[in-house]
């Protein structure tokens, strides 16, 4: 490749990769919490009220820790975000889904759990939180790979 | 493994549009171990964004501890076949990739 075009293409490369860059918010200290308690702080999330508009669809015993199909949904009327955690975790924080006008508060993923785990999940509706649990035990641990 | 393609499909449903994606990503953790007993850096997709005809319906920040190749499952509200769905992602290193598709 010729230096002039090199510079072209990395110019390229920079003008499409600032803009993602600037768009992406990641939350860097609710994700490198070790704890529960500390990645709810990194959160901003005080109370959450135990609901039971909160379905977590997810096996009982999950064979392989490195693939765990989680469901989640909210009947709670207005949610805006839906949280998983999974409290055993090394990281707990899993993930963060923020739903705009045009989305349904589901969403349906696969997560690597260490050990058997309380799976948290949160929603905020309204400003307020709401939280329900439920757990899955792990034959194989998915963390180390 | 690298980062790879993504593939994608929009279903209408009953009242809203069952959208799934796959993605081609190790997601590694920083935590596992290559067989010479080296750490394998951390490496994995942090956010992720749905967009319904050019409007941003989804955010999401997720972390190394969603499996490798993620695969998830949206739904969108309503929906109308030929809506163009579009789903992004970026990484820790800062690459991205995304899929579009019209709903079916």
């Amino acid at each position: 490749m010729n230096p002039l075009r090199r510079t072209l293409v990395s110019l390229l490369a920079l003008a499409i990769a600032k803009p993602l860059a600037a768009l992406a918010a990641w939350n860097k200290e609710a994700f490198s919490a070790k704890t529960p308690g500390d990645a709810l702080k990194g959160l901003g999330i005080g109370n959450a009220a135990p609901s039971k508009d909160l379905q977590i669809e997810a096996p009982e015993i999950a064979e392989n820790g490195a693939v765990v199909p989680i469901e989640i949904s909210s009947a709670i009327a207005g949610t805006s975000s839906l949280i998983v955690m999974i409290e055993k975790n090394p990281f707990p924080l899993t993930a963060r889904f923020d739903f705009k006008e045009g989305a349904l508060p589901f969403v349906k993923l696969n997560v690597k759990m260490g050990e058997t785990s309380d799976v948290r999940v949160l929603a905020e509706a309204a400003g307020k939180y709401y939280t329900a649990t439920k757990e899955i035990k792990v034959t194989i641990g998915g963390c180390g790979g | 493994m690298a980062a790879g393609p993504m593939k994608m499909r929009a279903n209408l449903g009953s009242g809203f549009t069952d959208v799934r994606v796959l993605m081609t990503h190790p997601m590694e953790t920083g935590l596992r171990k290559d067989p010479d007993g080296k750490i394998v850096p951390q490496h994995f997709i942090q956010n992720l964004t749905v967009k319904v005809n050019g409007k941003t319906v989804i955010d999401a920040q997720i972390s190394q501890a969603v499996s490798r190749n993620p695969v998830f499952s949206f739904r969108l509200k309503g929906g109308a076949k030929g809506d163009k769905i579009e789903v992004s992602w970026l990484d820790n290193h800062g690459e991205s990739a995304a899929i579009e598709a019209a709903v079916a």
